[in-house]
């Protein structure tokens, strides 16, 4: 089984979105901190020079900045590569964005292994985990552009009030789903039904989990494939609901096993219908430079490594 | 108000921050007392803000970076009419409305929340540069410790500041010369600070912190000149840790525990200095 890249990066799906949302509410900004040519925003930036705001390398203002600017009522849309608004700048999203109760999207770009050739200092593994410790945050993954687009004109134009985070790679994505396709933040969506064994994924591991489906599906395993886009709030009635339809699962996520999707979905099932449960995630190490391809094998993060596991998940079955 | 209004309410927040303090006989005493007169230029004269409507889109903006100095900040705003004098026991309780470092989210008039050092001037720098963009000919004020520049949060606000012309921002910074572990010049030298200011492009004053009238002076001309030039204004305010109790002049500390007894003493003082022409 192949799935087809989407003709669209998802960069230029954000910038996109954001962009005729701007049109339309003179809330939205964007802030970014030197990377406007890595986030694809120049078109935003050139648009409305006024309402773009560049804040050099210089995280930590940036979020605080975002902060003041919720405060005059603005929706401030802040970006930068992942570990740099989350590792670096976590006090200044904790106390002037959650704590003081404001509205700020966050997008953290080049999730885990997409950060490739930057490596291990630019390579987020921990991100959510950090974030997820946040009271109230919500957490989100998108896999395509589609679901990029949809989420973030919600976040632009709902009426939503909080702190958001958006874990996004920014280039070339699988296409998963087809335009117009509707999301609602905290539900999963299940793209393939199965009886004994759910695969829960999210971002670049939602690809990977349909082909191992389609794998584990030519051995007599039927898996149900969930894209659990929300790590926070965890949809823990599609896990309850998962857990007596299949009886075991997989979690698949391209970040720390520890604190992450893995320990979301485990934390939901023991409070509901424990089940056996597989973690296909990076075991605790750091990143390191290569392709994502090599990464993936590297990380175990491919559909192999998810089919193996299910196939574990299973026969842990009581 | 006059120079003498602003002194009797200067030292009216003096008094009334004490009160505050007879709850928890404990408190960040010292670093309260030190910006008590320019919340009282700010408060009494400069600010366009309205008791009734503490959210009003149009009013004038403080973050009280040092957000320790809470206390000071209560018992202006309650002053100010804000809330009752009753609340006011309610400092640092359980469950009450005026925690120990100031929370936007609990307290009738705070406009920031703040307290973990460092962050307040960039949320300041994002209100500031909001009310622009919205059109708004709105002041934004913001308060920090001499100790708190050690973060260097600040010093990336700054150079967004300049960069982006706030002439509708001033930072105040409250030159105590102390810190928790003792005196700045030796747990981290700040050095020239005015040359520093300026250096990261603000008009900047070094003023005594005491005076009413320099403070008010200060402003007015400072903005006047900040609005010329396109800068933001920096007014570095030489106060004394603990400003108007002996107590918390003596030893400087930064948070201390007290007796009802040293409150009173000090109110009594405080209460006999009558500013009269």
């Amino acid at each position: 089984m192949t799935i087809e890249q989407s003709p669209k990066l998802m960069r230029d799906a954000y910038c996109e979105t954001l962009t005729a949302a701007a049109e339309r509410d003179g809330r939205v900004i964007v802030l970014d901190a030197d990377l406007i040519g890595s986030s694809g925003m120049k078109p935003f930036f050139k648009k409305f020079p006024e309402r773009a705001i560049q804040c050099g390398i210089a995280e930590a203002n940036m979020l605080g900045v975002a902060a003041g600017l919720s405060l005059t009522g603005k929706i401030p849309f802040a970006h930068s590569f992942a570990p740099f608004v989350t590792r670096r700048a976590c006090d200044q999203l904790f106390v002037s964005g959650a704590y003081a109760k404001l509205n700020i999207r966050v997008l953290g770009s080049d999730p885990g292994i997409t950060a490739a050739y930057n490596g291990g200092t630019h390579m987020p593994f921990e991100d959510m985990a950090i974030l997820r410790a946040v009271p109230g945050i919500t957490l989100l993954e998108p896999c395509d552009p589609v679901a990029v687009s949809e989420l973030t004109r919600q976040l632009a134009e709902d009426n939503l009030y909080g702190i958001y985070y958006i874990r996004m790679a920014r280039k070339n994505a699988a296409a998963i789903y087809k335009n117009g396709e509707k999301f609602t933040i905290g539900k999963g969506k299940i793209l393939q039904e199965g009886t004994d064994v759910t695969l829960f994924a999210s971002g670049i591991m939602v690809a990977e989990a349909l082909i191992a489906a389609d794998a584990l599906a030519g051995e007599g395993v039927s898996a149900r494939v969930v894209d659990l886009f929300t790590w926070k709030p965890i949809d823990a009635d599609l896990i309850r609901e998962s857990a007596e339809r299949t009886g075991a699962f997989v979690t698949c996520e391209n970040h720390n096993i520890y604190g992450g999707l893995g320990s979301a979905v485990a934390e939901a099932s023991a409070q509901s219908r424990p089940v056996p449960i597989e973690f296909v995630g990076v075991n605790d190490r750091f990143g390191q430079v290569g392709t994502e391809s090599y990464l993936r094998s590297e990380y175990e993060l491919t559909a192999e490594h998810i089919a193996t596991a299910a196939k574990r998940a299973v026969s842990r079955k009581m | 108000m006059d120079t003498l209004q602003l002194q009797n309410f200067a030292r009216d927040i003096r008094v009334t921050t004490l009160e505050a303090f007879k709850t928890p006989l404990f408190g960040h005493i010292g670093g309260a007392m030190s910006i008590c007169d320019v919340l009282a230029v700010l408060y009494g004269s400069v600010m366009n803000v309205d008791a009734a409507n503490p959210l009003l889109a149009t009013r004038d903006k403080l973050v009280l970076s040092k957000g320790h100095a809470g206390p000071a900040l209560y018992a202006t705003l309650c002053l100010k009419g804000y809330f009752s004098r009753e609340m006011l026991t309610e400092l640092n309780q359980g469950g009450g409305r005026l925690p120990s470092h100031v929370d936007r989210t609990k307290t009738p008039g705070v406009d920031m929340t703040a307290g973990s050092l460092g962050q307040g001037f960039s949320a300041a720098c994002g209100i500031a540069l909001g009310d622009r963009i919205s059109g708004l000919a709105t002041k934004t004020y913001c308060i920090v410790g001499d100790g708190e520049l050690d973060e260097g949060q600040n010093w990336e606000a700054m150079l967004f500041a300049a960069h982006y012309k706030l002439d509708n921002l001033t930072l105040f910074v409250d030159y105590n010369k102390r810190q928790l572990d003792g005196y700045t010049d030796d747990v981290m030298s700040l050095g020239d600070l005015r040359a520093k200011l300026e250096a990261f492009g603000f008009v900047t004053f070094n003023i005594d912190g005491h005076n009413v009238k320099t403070i008010q002076n200060a402003i007015t001309r400072g903005q006047e000149q900040a609005v010329k030039l396109g800068k933001p204004l920096a007014v570095i305010l030489n106060t004394v840790k603990g400003k108007g109790c002996d107590f918390a002049e003596a030893t400087g500390d930064h948070h201390m525990t007290f007796t009802l007894e040293q409150l009173e003493t000090t109110i009594a003082k405080l209460q006999s200095e009558v500013y009269t022409v």
